[in-house]
């Protein structure tokens, strides 16, 4: 089962937990990416595509599907504005073994930063306002997965 | 040709619009074409095209390079590396 979500609303991490364990699964991975509060960050805000952003998640998602034997897939992303410490995405990953989980947990999370349209942008404390830059480092870890 | 443009993030915010339709001359026939076009065309395609290698773009949903050929595009969106995550 495969559920991918875009999302202004809070992500309810633990109902999702939930929804995506209801069969009880041998192994679970999962990554919650978080609002970090740095440099007096007051507000992140999250653009997206109205189509193309959740077509992205789900190319990966199924993508993942193909590549490692899973039982369930969850993939959640939240857009708009969000405050230091939500949760920006959460990405759950279930398989009867744990090596699989775990890889396409960090599969999902690594290309996502840079395959789905997605920009943020913080505000500052002091009035500062600024698009994040793409990190070379990310397309470095993304492309390990070919 | 008629060609709906949208834009994302800092490309939008130096255009000044989210979308646009415009009417292209004959020989703007692919992306890079197209960047140079707008990066002509007046202040705001000037200061958002400025640097065409820090723009991505999609024709009609689907994810293209550079010398992606426009021929029976509906719509082109153009935007900086994503950065969700």
């Amino acid at each position: 089962m495969i559920r991918v979500a875009v999302q202004a609303a809070a992500i309810d991490v633990g109902a999702e937990f939930g929804r995506h364990d209801a069969g009880g699964h041998g192994a679970s991975a999962s990554f919650v990416g978080r609002v970090r509060g740095d440099g007096g960050l007051t507000e992140l805000f999250l653009e997206h595509h109205p189509v193309m952003t959740e077509a992205g998640l789900s190319d990966l998602a199924h993508a993942a599907a193909d590549r490692w034997q899973l039982a369930a897939l969850t993939l959640i992303h939240r857009v708009g504005a969000m405050a230091p410490g939500d949760t920006i995405v959460l990405v759950l990953a279930s398989s009867p073994h744990r090596s699989e989980a775990l890889a396409a947990c960090e599969f999902l999370i690594d290309r996502l930063k840079t395959d789905v349209m997605l920009w943020k942008r913080e505000t500052f404390g002091d009035g500062r306002v600024a698009w994040v830059e793409a990190r070379a480092g990310d397309a470095v870890r993304a492309e390990r997965w070919g | 040709m008629a060609l709906n443009i949208a834009y994302f993030a800092w490309v939008r915010e130096r255009m000044g619009a989210a979308e646009e339709v415009v009417e292209l001359p004959a020989d703007v026939n692919d992306l890079t074409a197209l960047l140079a076009w707008l990066a002509a065309r007046d202040a705001r395609g000037a200061s958002a095209f400025a640097e065409p290698q820090r723009i991505r773009a999609a024709i009609d949903g689907v994810m293209m390079g550079p010398g992606a050929p426009l021929i029976g595009a509906r719509e082109v969106a153009l935007f900086p590396p994503v950065t969700g995550g």
